[in-house]
């Protein structure tokens, strides 16, 4: 073979039909993403100290507030090791725009967007491995709650986590669209501090919003993860035909479409 | 290979709108190595991102390797391999890891990719470099992976973009080698840019030179020196009165000027005509006692087009 055919049979390659391209792109942006990782997997731990430090130095306090009058269902550590796992879930995935933004800046984004390769699979290969990692770190946290003195029947738990990793393709998708849109970690900073403060806030996930005034609970009715949050309580009741399950369920797979949408309607965008 | 017509593109800043690229006419051919030559700002990387379908154009139409950009920039995208101007690699991974994932993004299996990194790797002097950490390689080296990179799926055509920029001398003129290489062996058509002169000399069989967005002139390197400006022929003569009078007399000499204990006439070619002139002043009885042919620089040429010499463009 001579070496213009060989160049002649190497263009040939990439001209055979691939199933499905889009998720063979995933895998190939997953699979090089998670290796990355993996280099340095003290991040790994690092995302989890903050939900761990919660659930040692803060989970103690709420034996007394239990008792209140308005406190749900449940005890202290079935009410608040859910809301935990959905803080784990936006925290540990809503910082991955800095990812974006130091490729941007390295090139390699742009490099990959001159390949033929989907605009979906490059995107939600990042995604997939920033949920495998949240999914990873939902479930340590629940092994570590229960060694706490946590009872939460299995069932319940696997659901909870499955709405870990719902948020954590939600809020992933988001943080890169926004990465990519501001480029700049200077900007992408605060904007995530504005957005995660009233989120956390009106969540319940600290302290239930049975115990909050009539208008704060109206108004956490807006806020898509407070639903979220009582999803997961229910669940850990081990309470699967509740209605709040299934608008938590509901709930955080709309917020995975939306935001995988927005992502990779900004990843097309040219200018991105 | 590329055949654009009227590609332009502005961009909005603050309100302000900049015209980076005015309408740019452009064809190149298969197996050509085009330079589009200008200074910093005037639209280079811009016309290559366009016609890389990364930069949708304002205006204007192009077929790349057989596709429309427009309509079809998948199809230019699998034929094409581009290299950026700052490269694109993460430090944090190895050589192979990045080699072999682009690979597979062109579609190619993970055996296939290996093979051919390996081959990538031998022809461009980054041997047993496969399981490195791209953070400890020299420039050179991280330059010579990102063509790599351009060129893991055997493009037929390759864009690059400031490929020496940074590089210290010597492992610039390797790199030219390493260009050469690919249009010769591979059979690759490049269209690359550049602001240095001697690159684009030493490489491009054709430049394309580009000012504030628009294409001012275009040929052969030595064709753009030639019609531009012309050689330069400096005689050092006893009598520069008389053999003044006689060399403006002269139908080739298109222009004389005195310097120096002699007279410097602007010829065509040099080398051809420098002899002739010589010998009608030996017959005139003028003595010369020393003779030298210079040829323009791209500098020069870029000069006399733009009123501006490209080294002291300012970076817009």
């Amino acid at each position: 073979m001579t070496e213009l055919d060989y160049y002649h049979y190497l263009r040939t390659l990439d001209q055979e039909p691939i199933e499905i391209p889009m998720l063979r792109d995933a895998m190939i942006t997953f699979r090089y993403q998670m290796r990355l990782l993996l280099r340095e997997p003290i991040w790994i731990v690092i995302v989890m100290v903050q939900p761990l430090l919660y659930l040692a130095l803060f989970a103690p306090l709420l034996d007394s507030v239990a008792k209140t009058p308005g406190f749900p269902p449940g005890d202290a550590w079935q009410v608040f090791v859910p809301g935990l796992l959905i803080q784990l879930g936006i925290f540990g995935s809503m910082f991955v725009g800095f990812g974006i933004i130091a490729e941007i800046r390295f090139g390699t984004v742009e490099r990959m967007r001159v390949t033929p390769a989907s605009r979906f699979g490059l995107l939600f290969g990042r995604v997939l491995r920033d949920t495998v990692v949240l999914l990873i770190q939902a479930a340590l946290l629940t092994l570590i709650a229960v060694a706490f003195g946590l009872r939460v029947p299995l069932l319940g738990a696997l659901i909870t986590v499955g709405i870990v990793g719902l948020l954590g393709i939600s809020l992933a998708s988001l943080s890169y669209a926004a990465g990519l849109w501001l480029k700049s970690e200077d900007a992408l900073a605060p904007l995530l501090n504005m957005v995660s403060v009233p989120v956390l806030l009106l969540s319940g996930i600290l302290l239930p919003m049975t115990l909050a005034p009539p208008w704060l609970r109206h108004l956490a009715q807006l806020n898509p993860f407070s639903h979220v949050v009582d999803g997961a309580r229910a669940a850990f009741r081990n309470d699967l035909g509740d209605g709040s399950l299934v608008i938590g369920l509901v709930s955080a797979a709309l917020l995975a479409v939306v935001g995988l949408a927005i992502a990779v309607r900004t990843f097309q965008r040219e200018s991105a | 290979m590329i055949e654009a017509h009227g590609l332009a593109r502005t961009f909005k800043s603050r309100g302000a709108v900049v015209e980076a690229v005015r309408g740019i006419d452009l064809a190149v051919e298969a197996g050509e190595i085009v330079g589009l030559l200008g200074p910093n700002g005037a639209g280079k990387t811009t016309t290559q991102r366009m016609l890389a379908t990364l930069l949708l154009p304002t205006a204007g139409e192009a077929t790349v390797a057989g596709c429309d950009l427009r309509r079809d920039p998948i199809g230019v995208r699998r034929q094409l391999g581009y290299v950026s101007q700052s490269g694109g690699t993460n430090p944090a991974a190895k050589v192979d890891e990045e080699l072999v994932t682009q690979a597979q993004l062109y579609g190619m299996t993970r055996a296939a990719a290996r093979t051919r990194a390996g081959e990538l790797r031998a022809l461009l002097d980054l041997g047993d470099l496969g399981d490195r950490v791209i953070k400890t390689l020299s420039g050179g080296q991280r330059r010579r992976l990102d063509i790599a990179l351009g060129l893991m799926h055997a493009p037929r055509l390759v864009f690059l973009d400031e490929p020496s920029t940074g590089l210290d001398p010597q492992t610039r003129a390797n790199l030219w080698t390493h260009i050469r290489d690919l249009q010769d062996r591979a059979g690759a058509t490049i269209l690359l840019t550049t602001h240095y002169l001697e690159e684009a000399d030493a490489l491009c069989d054709r430049i394309l030179i580009i000012d504030a967005g628009k294409i001012v002139a275009s040929g052969t390197p030595e064709d753009l020196k030639r019609r531009i400006s012309g050689d330069l022929v400096t005689f050092e003569v006893d009598d520069v009165a008389r053999a003044s009078e006689l060399l403006r007399g002269r139908p080739e000499a298109r222009d004389v000027t005195s310097v120096e204990r002699g007279l410097r006439v602007t010829v065509d070619r040099g080398e051809t005509q420098a002899l002739p002139l010589m010998r009608a002043l030996d017959d005139a009885g003028v003595k010369v006692s020393s003779l030298h042919i210079a040829h323009p620089s791209l500098d020069d040429v870029f000069l006399t087009l733009t009123g501006r010499s490209l080294r002291d463009a300012p970076a817009a």
